[in-house]
């Protein structure tokens, strides 16, 4: 009896043991080693978790942090809207594919960050910029995943659909996109990680607000352990958009998963 | 063949619209030069040895991180994909520390490594190592358990098995990783030029900038996108050499 209680606690615990146990034991390492050496650029944990504390929970949260990813979450919408309807537009239509692909790999190879001093030179220095430089290396991913999406449904789903007569939007609605979705997903996700990076390299670049700013700014002022408090945050960000495309892929995608589980049998 | 014809007449389209865009006035002319100027001026830049030094800066940093993170990934993500009590007690930080930002380390890293070629690395080692680390996961948990049973039944020892089973299983998964890592490397390469100013395309594209020399700075987003594709026509050569036995890409030349 007691046994067969007691072994769903045991894994439970297991289970916490093996995701929690190398975080703890990295802290307290770093705990360790900074304790006693009094390294400049390399403080004890507890100081960084003050600073957080301090640094982001007053008015830097809605002057830095809000403003921050209100442009992130700007930017990359915008990508995604762009580039999946002109990645459907470019994906069935030939001789628009033809016509721009070469370009379009162009643009794609060019490293986002270099389009920061040219939009600076075109935008100047404001949200209008640190939003097209956003725009401008994430729309890249989302576009052309959904143009090599779009040209690569099955050909017996598209013929069998035209045979009876789903035609224009009811055929972009119930096949083309959805057989397309696990490719424009796979472009969003690079898109979300690459507008993470262009947000904080446009506020260190030209700005007085933000978080890539801050953290400079602490750099600079050898602020050091709110610098770390910094980093801290922007790790913290990456994983919750990390996390939050994961819900929304799971529930954009679970037919598609499904249907892997089942063909792996 | 028309496609050919079609996607040079794109690239001509793209020209003439940047020209009568800048000719237009609508963006004044020293922010927005033409295409025209532009295109000679990357003429005379890749006649001067210093823009060829530039260039050899950015793909020694480009390579020398792009080397350290394969190499330590595949030599890590090995070891922690064949043990499994390594990879569950691993889960949970490489998920934690995989998303964050390379860029967010640029401001500790200048602190470390100053302004140096060093600093930069750091920061071009950090995204392409997760990429190649994850990947090598994924291409080690790939071994077909009855081909791995069988082997141990006739006898091949540990090295043995990783020599002829493991290795060939995990190599797709690995090349699609240096694919990727090999581009993500060159991005963040530029990026620490230009936000760290070691020596390189982005520091010079910095330079351009704040000149203002408008001409300059867009032939040199020109180069960058070059090499760019040059990197993702390398990197694919690789993968073919690399994988001419494998089905995807065998099925890909009979075509």
């Amino acid at each position: 009896m007691r046994r067969i209680r007691l072994r769903p606690v045991l894994g439970a615990l297991r289970t916490l043991g093996y995701a929690a146990g190398l975080p703890a034991l990295a802290l307290l390492a770093w705990a360790l080693a900074t304790d006693r050496s009094a390294s400049l650029y390399f403080p004890p944990p507890a100081t960084i978790a003050d600073a957080f504390v301090e640094t982001w929970f007053g008015p830097a949260f809605t002057e830095d942090v809000l403003p921050s990813l209100g442009r992130f979450a700007a930017g990359v919408l915008l990508s995604m809207v762009i580039g999946i309807v002109a990645g459907t537009a470019i994906g069935t239509t030939r001789w628009l594919r033809d016509l721009l692909e070469p370009m379009l790999e162009f643009f794609r190879a060019v490293p986002p960050v270099v389009l920061v001093p040219v939009l600076m030179l075109m935008l100047g220095v404001g949200d209008t910029m640190r939003i097209a430089v956003i725009v401008s290396g994430c729309v890249w991913p989302v576009l052309l995943n959904t143009v090599e999406g779009v040209r690569g449904v099955d050909t017996v789903l598209t013929e069998t659909s035209r045979s009876y007569r789903v035609r224009g939007g009811l055929s972009l609605r119930y096949v083309v996109l959805p057989a397309a979705s696990p490719q424009i997903m796979a472009g969003i996700r690079l898109c979300l990680s690459i507008g993470l990076i262009l947000m904080v390299i446009s506020e260190m670049f030209a700005s007085s607000s933000g978080l890539g700013y801050r953290i400079v700014y602490f750099q600079r002022s050898f602020m050091i352990a709110q610098m770390w408090s910094g980093i801290v945050l922007l790790g913290l960000v990456g994983v919750a958009v990390a996390g939050l495309y994961g819900i929304a892929e799971r529930r954009v995608l679970h037919w598609y998963h499904g249907m892997r589980e089942v063909a792996r049998g | 063949m028309t496609a050919r014809v079609l996607g040079l007449l794109g690239i001509l389209g793209f020209l003439v619209t940047w020209e009568v865009a800048a000719l237009s006035g609508a963006v004044s002319r020293t922010y927005l030069p033409t295409a025209s100027t532009t295109l000679l001026r990357l003429g005379r830049e890749l006649t001067t040895p210093d823009f060829w030094v530039t260039l050899g800066d950015t793909v020694i940093t480009w390579s020398a991180g792009l080397g350290i993170a394969v190499v330590a990934a595949i030599a890590l993500g090995t070891v922690v994909g064949l043990v499994p009590f390594l990879q569950k007690a691993t889960h949970s930080s490489v998920e934690f520390l995989r998303p964050i930002p390379s860029v967010a380390i640029i401001p500790l890293a200048v602190l470390v490594a100053g302004l140096s070629r060093e600093a930069a690395l750091m920061v071009v080692v950090y995204a392409p190592f997760w990429q190649v680390f994850v990947q090598v996961l994924h291409g080690v948990a790939d071994v077909d358990p009855v081909a791995q049973d069988t082997a141990r039944s006739y006898g091949l020892g540990r090295l043995d098995r990783l020599r002829h089973l493991v290795l060939p299983t995990a190599l797709p998964y690995v090349i699609t990783g240096f694919r990727l890592a090999a581009s993500v490397a060159l991005v963040l390469t530029i990026t620490a030029e230009l936000v760290i100013g070691n020596p390189g395309l982005g520091r010079q594209i910095e330079l351009y900038r704040s000149a203002p020399d408008a001409p300059g700075l867009y032939a040199l987003v020109l180069v960058t996108g070059g090499l760019g594709i040059v990197v993702n026509l390398a990197t694919r050569m690789v993968e073919r050499r690399l994988l001419r036995w494998h089905p995807s890409v065998r099925r890909e030349e009979a075509l």
